[in-house]
């Protein structure tokens, strides 16, 4: 089906931007890359009456090294954000997991601060957001303020954005460790059954500190803090320990037991596969 | 109806400005105010890939961006690239190796395969796949289409 009708804004100030927003109301939609919302338009779902396209807001653009790791502008592109020098040299899970995303066509468009605001459950980046410890930069009527991205995902498409608010950037510590990201999905470019996105610190054959999150198996990211921690033990007790940290739930690709056993299933390929590489 | 907004951009080299109602998406500008039909549409919410096109040199769906966001751009679709010779590698392969049945998905499958090439001109056949992946073929079974690719990347290496 075709959009329905709407009235079209292209400010090119954040200022302009949530201006307009505060006028819109629950009847303005930010477009970003359009990826998620123009297929829901497309098919409906959604009506607004006013769309802002925030694509020439500078102040949302560009990849900065800091003085602790990386900041993302909410509008950079996910092929630009998986061919930066500096986003694999400082994160390089994010470089790791960008050609997971759909397809090279939806990459050139979607944009990373949309993903996280979408925050659909089995995407890839809000589960890199918050292996990464992100700190997330929302703009409003009342100023800036940041969100931990781990406070930030609340459900299935829920985020801690009020409506008349403007995600900007992400701040990303420098990651440590070895990257650990693999996906379940039926073809290749297709939302996950299940994720796995993070780190972990090997000495002599031991994973010393991990961080695992697992994503399209909860309603949304969720860091396995018992399988983190079990992994200082050995791998067969971490993937007990995500029977603590999971609550899957099933969708049309696969029953809630199905993304148990898949998690499980991702934890032992990645685990092997940083203890090879850290060999 | 909505207001009309003005837009100015290069569609296959040439500047066309036109009155778009914000609702109206690339595919349906390119063909019926355009006339470029070698562009099509089929699933609308970006899964299908068939209505592939390139927006400042990069493939984009086009049922995903609206023509009144596209105020300066520049576009290229199958018929451009054609004319300027960019998919004749390719477009000779799909013909040797009938990789075409329907045809309704192949001007996609080409500037998809293009974008691969362009990006990787030595690609395996499970990374041509894995890029295929992103454009559905329902007659083919894509046998065909990956030989097409993979002979095409042989023939683009000996450009000049």
């Amino acid at each position: 089906m075709k959009a329905p009708p709407f009235r079209y804004a292209r400010p090119r100030t954040l200022a302009a931007a949530l201006k307009l927003l505060a006028e819109g109301g629950e009847t303005a939609r930010l477009l970003a890359g359009g990826q998620s919302l123009v297929p829901a338009l497309n098919m409906r779902l959604l009506e607004p009456k006013l769309l802002i396209d925030i694509n020439d807001v500078s102040e949302l653009s560009g990849i900065s090294e800091t003085r602790t790791g990386i900041r993302v502008g909410a509008l950079t592109r996910q092929a630009v954000l998986g061919a930066s020098d500096i986003v694999a040299r400082r994160a390089p899970l994010l470089t790791a997991a960008v050609p997971f995303i759909a397809h090279a066509a939806i990459r050139n468009r979607g944009t990373f601060g949309g993903s996280l605001a979408q925050a659909d459950p089995a995407a890839e980046l809000p589960a890199c957001a918050v292996a990464l410890e992100a700190q997330l930069e929302i703009a409003g009527p009342r100023g800036l303020r940041r969100v931990p991205a781990r406070d930030f995902f609340k459900g299935v498409y829920e985020t801690a954005l009020a409506p008349d608010e403007i995600l900007v950037a992400a701040e990303i510590p420098a990651q440590r460790g070895e990257t650990l990201f693999l996906e379940l999905a039926r073809r290749h470019g297709d939302y996950a059954m299940a994720g796995l996105a993070g780190w972990a610190m090997v000495q002599q054959g031991r994973v010393t500190e991990a961080r695992l999150v697992f994503f399209g198996t909860d309603i949304r990211a969720i860091e396995a803090k018992a399988a983190s921690a079990a992994l200082a033990t050995s791998v067969e007790a971490a993937i007990a320990a995500l029977d603590h940290d999971l609550t899957p739930v099933a969708d049309f690709n696969a029953s809630a037991a199905m993304k148990r056993h898949l998690a499980g299933a991702l934890l032992r390929r990645a685990c092997a596969a940083v203890m090879a590489r850290a060999a | 109806m909505s207001e009309t907004v003005a837009v100015r951009l290069t569609v296959n080299g040439a500047t066309v400005e036109r009155d778009v109602q914000p609702r109206l998406n690339l595919v349906d500008f390119l063909r019926d105010e355009l006339g470029l039909t070698g562009t099509h549409w089929s699933c609308e919410h970006g899964a299908c890939g068939a209505c592939t096109v390139r927006v400042d040199g990069e493939i984009v769906r086009g049922c995903l961006v609206f023509a009144v966001q596209l105020d300066g751009a520049t576009v290229e679709t199958v018929e451009g690239l054609t004319d300027s010779g960019a998919l004749a590698e390719l477009q000779a392969a799909f013909h040797v190796r009938n990789a075409v049945q329907c045809g309704y998905c192949t001007p996609a499958m080409l500037l998809t395969a293009d974008a691969l090439l362009r990006r990787d001109p030595d690609p395996s056949r499970e990374t041509i796949r894995a890029a295929l992946s992103a454009n559905y073929c329902r007659c083919t079974g894509y046998h065909a289409i990956v030989d097409a690719v993979a002979d095409a990347a042989r023939e683009r290496a000996k450009r000049p």
